[in-house]
């Protein structure tokens, strides 16, 4: 582990986010072709995407319900009436010349989002508003000495931009904002939340200033990250350059800069030095956007239970602590999964330490997500249901978990086959503690003379000779009656 | 009337105008910024800004493929392509 980052001290720095939520429209936001990830280059652009001559861009119901549907669950004003502009600028990747995108009437106004923060405090920041826009297409700059190659599938694809006021003060309660963002867009099931394949990349605003004066500090953005530890190495990192800056007599210049993750450094990007002057203006090709209260209703009849009531409802119904709620809720596979093995199970508590324990590790390992988990939920109830009822410990439960990892069949077949049914069986057990009891007459006399401690070598003794399977508990009162006896 | 900058407009519209065509465009804009500035004399205040000239509203296509794509048809046109890519000089970050 790395040691906390610790804002330099006399300092405070001032964090807003804007994150790009890829929305997952099966077309594009203007256009009738293919969103499918990994297609082969330049099969899925249109003519429209490419900006042919004499095209015109025919806005995607989906991406505009799934707009509104964002909206609602930040509590966010929804405006009737919103207007698409034409953001100018010149890349290769941008083949219009423009991107259609909303600047000063965008679809979802001001709103709010709940974070979680490392300490287990919860922070409110404020959202600014939320607009729809089109992707670019993406740069392939190493394949072609000299050239860059452009491949223009992702042009078009729809994007919602979420922008943050600067509420942010550490570089972690931006990465709790950004996991946040995450869990909830794919609580609406707007974006698959897929980050290595850019389904959410983020831009971090930050400037600092002196802790305790409240003039905002001239600020640089951080552009394209696409990782929650990413971001939050890269706003440390330019906490520190700006800080350092400061503090040798220089001025933070207002610029866009990369962040590379190899160097763990933030640096100027050349080609957007020009690019404040993006000269907005609506875009004449497209009508403006008006969402009625019935169209409203309609969405928001569709909205889930959004992450926050969850929460909430394993914290009260279910009895779970603050900490298994929040952690169990961020993705809703993940929530799903654990409600399934509640279930099952009939035990939330153990559902989710096993689901927060034995399961979350395999699959890090693994590197699998719990969508693709070998053991469902099923299985999993079954398993603890087993622990439950005394047919295995704990301990052995672990080995039965591994088996049903491996595929080696159902619960109950397992522990047959593996004989690690828990030997509850009274009389053989006290049998076995007696003998143990008859065979350690040094460690009697020690026990009898108050040393307390070896009364665990009797019970290593009892379960080495059952291979872990007595019933801890039977085990345990036996042992007293026995070394208490005679 | 603010003066045009127009080595600063050329560059955002990747222009490269020689002598003659600077000043022909300095007149042009010249004109056109004072048509301008002749509307913006106007009072606008109550009046809500107008985003298109139509009265229509937007519509909207459901979320369906429509489209098939042939890029081959499409980089007939192209300058220079490989491996499905179009190729443009180079730019880095």
């Amino acid at each position: 582990m790395s040691t906390p980052f610790v804002t330099p001290r006399g300092w405070e720095a001032v964090i807003g986010l804007e994150v790009h939520v890829q929305l997952a429209t099966r077309s594009k936001i203007f256009s009738g072709a293919s969103t499918a990830f990994g297609a082969a280059p330049n099969t899925q652009a249109c003519a429209v995407d490419l900006g042919l001559p004499g095209v015109l861009p025919v806005l995607n119901l989906e991406a505009v319900r799934m707009a509104v549907k964002f909206g609602l669950a930040i509590g966010a004003v929804i405006h009737a009436r919103s207007v698409f502009d034409r953001k100018n600028y010149f890349y290769p990747d941008l083949p219009k010349g423009y991107q259609i995108s909303q600047f000063q009437q965008p679809v979802v106004g001001a709103g709010r989002l709940t974070v979680g923060l490392p300490d287990g405090q919860e922070k409110t920041v404020r959202i600014t508003r939320a607009h729809l826009e089109e992707d670019a297409g993406k740069s392939v700059h190493d394949a072609f000495p000299g050239l860059t190659g452009i491949d223009l599938n992702r042009a078009g694809t729809a994007l919602l931009e979420v922008v943050s006021e600067p509420d942010l003060r550490t570089p972690a309660e931006a990465a709790a904002y950004f996991r946040r963002m995450h869990g909830l867009v794919r609580y609406l099931g707007i974006c698959d939340g897929n980050l290595a394949e850019g389904s959410m990349r983020c831009d971090a605003n930050v400037s600092v200033r002196p802790a305790g004066t409240t003039t905002l500090g001239e600020r640089t953005e951080i552009k394209n990250l696409n990782s929650f530890r990413f971001l939050e190495r890269a706003i440390e990192h330019e906490i520190e350059r700006q800080v350092e800056l400061i503090e040798s007599g220089g001025t933070v210049r207002r610029e866009t800069r990369l962040y590379d993750p190899d160097r763990n450094e933030t640096r100027a990007m050349r080609s957007k030095e020009l690019s404040d002057d993006y000269r907005y203006f609506p875009d004449p090709d497209l009508m403006p956007l008006v969402i009625t209260e019935a169209f409203i209703d309609d969405v928001r009849a569709t909205l889930p239970e959004l992450p926050e009531a969850r929460r909430a409802r394993y914290r009260d119904t279910l009895g779970l602590p603050d900490y298994d709620a929040a952690w169990l809720t961020d993705d809703p596979a993940v929530a799903d999964y654990f409600e399934a093995v509640a279930h099952a199970s009939g035990d939330a508590k153990l559902a989710a330490n096993w689901v927060m324990g034995e399961l979350s590790a395999a699959l890090n390992r693994a590197e699998r997500s719990i969508a693709d988990s070998p053991v469902t939920p099923a299985a999993l109830g079954t398993l603890i249901q087993r622990i439950r009822d005394e047919t295995i410990s704990s301990k052995l439960a672990k080995t039965v978990f591994e088996a049903l990892w491996a595929g080696a069949g159902d619960v109950d077949t397992i522990i047959e086959a593996r004989g690690l049914r828990q030997v509850s069986d009274s009389g053989a057990l006290e049998a076995l503690v007696r003998q143990v009891v008859a065979d350690n007459p040094g460690q009697v006399a020690q026990y009898r003379a108050g040393k307390d401690k070896v009364f665990g070598f009797f019970v290593g003794q009892v379960m080495k000779a059952t291979q872990g399977k007595a019933n801890p508990k039977q085990l345990n009162d036996l042992l007293r009656e026995v070394l208490g006896s005679d | 009337m603010a003066a045009i900058d127009i080595a600063h407009l050329c560059r955002l519209a990747q222009l490269a105008l020689d002598d003659a065509e600077t000043r022909a465009v300095q007149g042009d804009l010249a004109r056109i910024i004072a048509m301008v500035d002749q509307m913006q004399a106007v009072d606008t205040s109550g009046i809500e800004p107008l985003a298109h000239p139509l009265e229509g509203v937007q519509r909207l296509r459901p979320d369906l493929v429509t489209e098939t794509v042939e890029p081959a048809r499409y980089q007939s046109i192209a300058p220079a392509v490989e491996d499905g890519l179009y190729l443009v000089p180079r730019v880095v970050e």
